[in-house]
């Protein structure tokens, strides 16, 4: 009945684990509490659940990322834990078992569960707007994409309480992940979650390109799209070009785990080198998807706060094409070390290197970009700073890399996890804390604390390079990656200062869990009723914030690059039309919701063997999609008068502000009468 | 309140024209083509790894039964065809033209599946399964993934005749038709790649 799922596979006699069980038990509960509490579920269903509109969808892709970043961040504290005391004999507080699962969901956390959602949640957020656009060419498509991360997400906690993870890393170790050697359920936990929610992004990538390539406002034409748009649709390329070939390498280990075929076995005929290359031809270019949006917030961020026209445009645009296409060709330098030939090598390293050309485009083009602006020193703009100088040095060490003779001497240490830390923090993450801040204002109406924006900053920057200088040390005193226990005494220092710097990071963290609250409470003092938050160039900065359901009650007309700052100098920004037209929108959907739901239980039935369970959740799936694509009516019509009485209430709100600059008052702050003309998450 | 409206104009047809967002769903479609066009390239490149890699079981040459896949492969071509009249009826709003071509495109694809199952259903029979070696590992899997993509494109077909009947030539019915076309189309151009480089390549 259960398939192979049985009350022993809890692990209640692990401390460690029921701990963080117990305590995501109880989070969830008081959460599920306080929404029964104030009767908010129909709200919670009708608005955010079942909405197809990108702004509610990428605020919660966001709220997913944040979550899974919580969970990602514990398990980097137990691994530098553990690696600090379990030196020389000591074999620290985790079996060797316990933490080769640890690193496994750590990478795989990371990557698939906080990197993409947050990126996935920015570019939802924006790009319509960016755009001039209703909506992202497939609201419900959408919608769905986001429900397939959720449910790959379920799994990788689920195995927290239910079973065991991988025990083979994020990227999989062949043949060891095979059935023959690792039986358990670990493996087919990271191989669902994995394959679910990279499905949800391969069809977030198409409903991006179609929407950038179809959907932009009228005069937009490519080279004059914003920077961020730019890199989210080169991003998209790259999603449509490789995830296909993840999706179908683990379908392969999949028949290998389930039917018993040979495709990665290192017997009857199966090539366990295939693996490495089917994942890494994902994997490689997955970092530059992940990383190429955050260089286009980091262009919006450096343009906005420089307040001058971002430097050489056009070589941004093509130094990010170049590294689109050279993502692709670079793959094999993750196992110089496999056997290949010295030509094999000697292609692959130049390729990695020549990447660092348009890469020192970029960081040119935004130093230039600062040169005599009249630069703000605000909290996205830390971030900016920080990544320049900290990302130059991840950037360094990977060319080092890419040399085959001195991978050799540095595969596999933990020199290679200081690196791919020190761009993918900088480079990633530091590009989305910086388009959280910046963006925030668009998506709530109030800015975030900026006090407790900067020492968020400093925790992390500060922190992030205690905790990783030392591991380069320590790869070069030959420390290989992924060690429970050691023996050498000379790594335990740089290894104690990792764990330091780990901590530091934690309160950065913390910095951030407070500087969220901290803005919630003052959100009438921090409120930005222009919708313009930082004096911005591009068309999201055009209309109010958060932006009405319809984003623009007219399509924009493009002419130049920064459509808003044009706006804004010619006068004709903060139009007020006396008539306006019926707009046509998508409908709420459950089909989102439902489809993610039937993934997990199909998931989690796979995985635990139960197959009438998977069954019903396949049937369910397919029954859902012939139930929707059997649906013509996919709109509604919100009425002109509608449109015309929330634009109003926004020009009424604008003017007022206006009136009171005029006599002197503080135009920043609201008084109390104008409540009435505040629409705001937070007060519905 | 005349600019207004010229401005909008644009998007306009984009906000009311249904017939423009059926071009932006074709369009979406065509993406997720080449995506499933990608995922078979993986496909094949793992057989053109895996091809000679027989592990002392039985190859190619004694497993490939040419003249009968041939047969299948006709039924796939002729399938084609008959959903091309489909859709030339569809321009002539000819509904019952339009459903006979679609059945005989149904029962020509079931024809194929069928074969198929029965050549894979003999290959089993005689030891020869997908888990005897990486190259029937890789065979099972990418004639299989293939003839999945048939299965489901058959199941869309009777999906799309129920609609038909129900619904008439709606707006999106016909978008839908266009894009199962598309989709019948690229899993034909697919086999013309398998039969190729599996069963021609494979007894050469």
């Amino acid at each position: 009945m259960f398939g192979r799922l049985s009350w022993s596979d809890i692990p209640i006699h692990d401390p460690i684990i029921m701990g963080a069980v117990g305590s995501s038990t109880i989070l969830a509960l008081v959460i599920i509490g306080l929404v029964s509490f104030y009767k908010k579920w129909g709200y919670l269903w009708t608005e955010w659940l079942t909405t197809v509109d990108h702004k509610k969808i990428g605020i919660m892709y966001i709220i997913l990322s944040a979550v899974m970043l919580l969970r990602g961040f514990a398990d980097a504290v137990m691994m530098r834990i553990q690696q600090a005391l379990a030196a020389g004999g000591n074999p620290g507080y985790l079996t060797a078992h316990h933490f080769d699962q640890v690193f496994g969901a750590h990478g795989t956390i990371m990557i698939i569960f906080v990197a993409m959602p947050f990126m996935f949640g920015l570019m939802n957020i924006v790009v319509p707007l960016q755009i001039g656009a209703r909506d992202v060419a497939f609201p419900v498509l959408n919608s769905v994409s986001f429900y397939l991360t959720v449910a790959g997400a379920g799994l990788m906690m689920i195995s927290l309480g239910v079973g065991e993870f991988a025990n083979t890393g994020w990227y999989g170790i062949a043949p060891l992940f095979e059935k023959a050697y690792n039986p358990g359920v670990g493996v087919d936990y990271w191989m669902w979650a994995f394959q679910i929610a990279g499905l949800g992004s391969l069809f977030g990538g198409i409903n991006f390109i179609a929407t950038i390539l179809k959907m932009r406002a009228p005069g937009m034409k490519l080279m004059k799209m914003p920077m961020f748009t730019w890199t989210v649709l080169t991003a998209s390329m790259i999603i449509i070009v490789t995830f296909p070939v993840i999706t179908g390498a683990l379908g392969l280990l999949t028949l290998d785990r389930y039917l018993g075929m040979h495709f990665f076995t290192n017997t009857m005929g199966g090539n366990m080198m295939m693996w490495n290359n089917l994942f890494w031809m994902w994997g490689h270019p997955e970092v530059y998807i992940v990383v190429l949006p955050a260089f286009g917030i980091f262009s919006e961020v450096v343009a906005t706060f420089s307040s001058k026209r971002l430097f050489a445009y056009k070589s941004l645009v093509w130094a990010t094409a170049a590294i689109t296409i050279l993502s692709c060709t670079v793959w094999l330098h993750h196992f110089f070390t496999m056997g290949n030939t010295v030509n094999v090598n000697a292609f692959f390293g130049i390729a990695t290197m020549l990447i660092a050309i348009p890469t020192g485009v970029k960081v040119f083009d935004w130093l230039f970009t600062m040169y005599r602006g009249r630069i703000r020193f605000t909290s996205p703009m830390y971030w900016v700073l920080g990544f320049l100088t900290a990302f130059t040095i991840g950037g360094m060490t990977g060319v080092l890399l890419a040399i085959p003779g001195a991978d050799y001497v540095m595969h596999n240490t933990v020199f290679l996890v200081a690196h791919y830390h020190n761009t993918l923090i900088p480079g990633a993450l530091f590009g989305y804390f910086a388009g959280f801040s910046y963006w925030f204002p668009k998506m709530f109406g109030f800015k975030l604390n900026e006090k407790w924006g900067k020492r968020a900053f400093w925790g992390w920057m500060i922190g992030f390079l205690v905790a990783f200088m030392p591991l380069y040390a320590a790869g070069f005193m030959g420390m290989p990656r992924r060690a429970a226990t050691y023996d050498n005494l000379e790594w335990q220092p740089l290894l104690i200062t990792a764990a330091i710097g780990t901590a530091i990071v934690g309160l950065g963290v913390v910095f951030q869990v407070i500087q969220v609250v901290v803005s919630i409470r003052e959100r009438r003092e921090s409120r930005d009723a222009t919708g313009d938050a930082w004096d911005g160039r591009t068309l999201e900065w055009a209309i109010a914030s958060p932006p009405p359901e319809y984003n623009f009650a007219v399509t924009p007309v493009v002419s130049e690059l920064d459509a808003f700052w044009e706006m804004k100098e010619k006068g004709t920004a903060y139009k007020h039309y006396p008539v306006y037209a019926d707009i046509h929108m998508p409908k709420k959907s459950p089909l989102g919701i439902i489809i993610g739901g039937l993934t997990l239980t199909f998931g989690f039935a796979m995985i635990w063997y139960i197959w009438w369970l998977a069954i019903i959740g396949f049937l369910g799936i397919v029954t859902a999609l012939i139930i929707s694509g059997s649906n013509d009516d996919d709109g509604y019509i919100i009425p002109a008068a509608e449109v015309k009485r929330i634009e109003d209430r926004r020009f009424l709100l604008l003017d007022s502000m206006r009136l009171r600059k005029e006599v002197g008052e503080d135009e920043l702050k609201p008084n109390k009468k104008e409540k009435i003309h505040e629409y705001n998450y937070f007060e519905q | 309140m005349s600019t207004t409206i010229s401005s909008s104009s644009a998007a306009h047809a984009i906000e009311h024209g249904h017939a423009d967002h059926s071009e932006i769903k074709t369009f979406g479609f065509w993406i997720y083509l080449m995506t499933d066009l990608i995922l078979f390239s993986t496909f094949f490149a793992t057989f053109a790894v895996l091809c000679k890699n027989y592990a002392g079981g039985p190859g190619a040459k004694e497993l490939f039964d040419v003249p009968s896949v041939f047969v299948e492969t006709m039924l796939l071509l002729v399938s084609s065809v008959t959903f091309g009249f489909a859709m030339i009826a569809l321009n002539k709003d000819n509904k019952k033209q339009m459903l006979t071509f679609m059945v005989i495109t149904g029962l020509l694809g079931l024809g194929f599946l069928g074969m198929e199952v029965n050549e894979f259903a003999h290959m089993i029979a005689e030891g020869a399964g997908p888990d005897r070696s990486g190259f029937l590992s890789a065979f099972f899997t990418l004639v299989g993934f293939h003839g999945l993509h048939v299965t489901f494109g058959t199941l869309w077909l009777i999906v799309m005749m129920i609609q038909i009947v129900k619904m008439g030539f709606t707006t999106g019915v016909k978008s839908r038709l266009v894009r199962l076309s598309l989709f019948w189309h690229f899993l034909d151009i697919v086999w013309v790649g398998v039969f190729t480089f599996v069963y021609l390549l494979g007894v050469i």
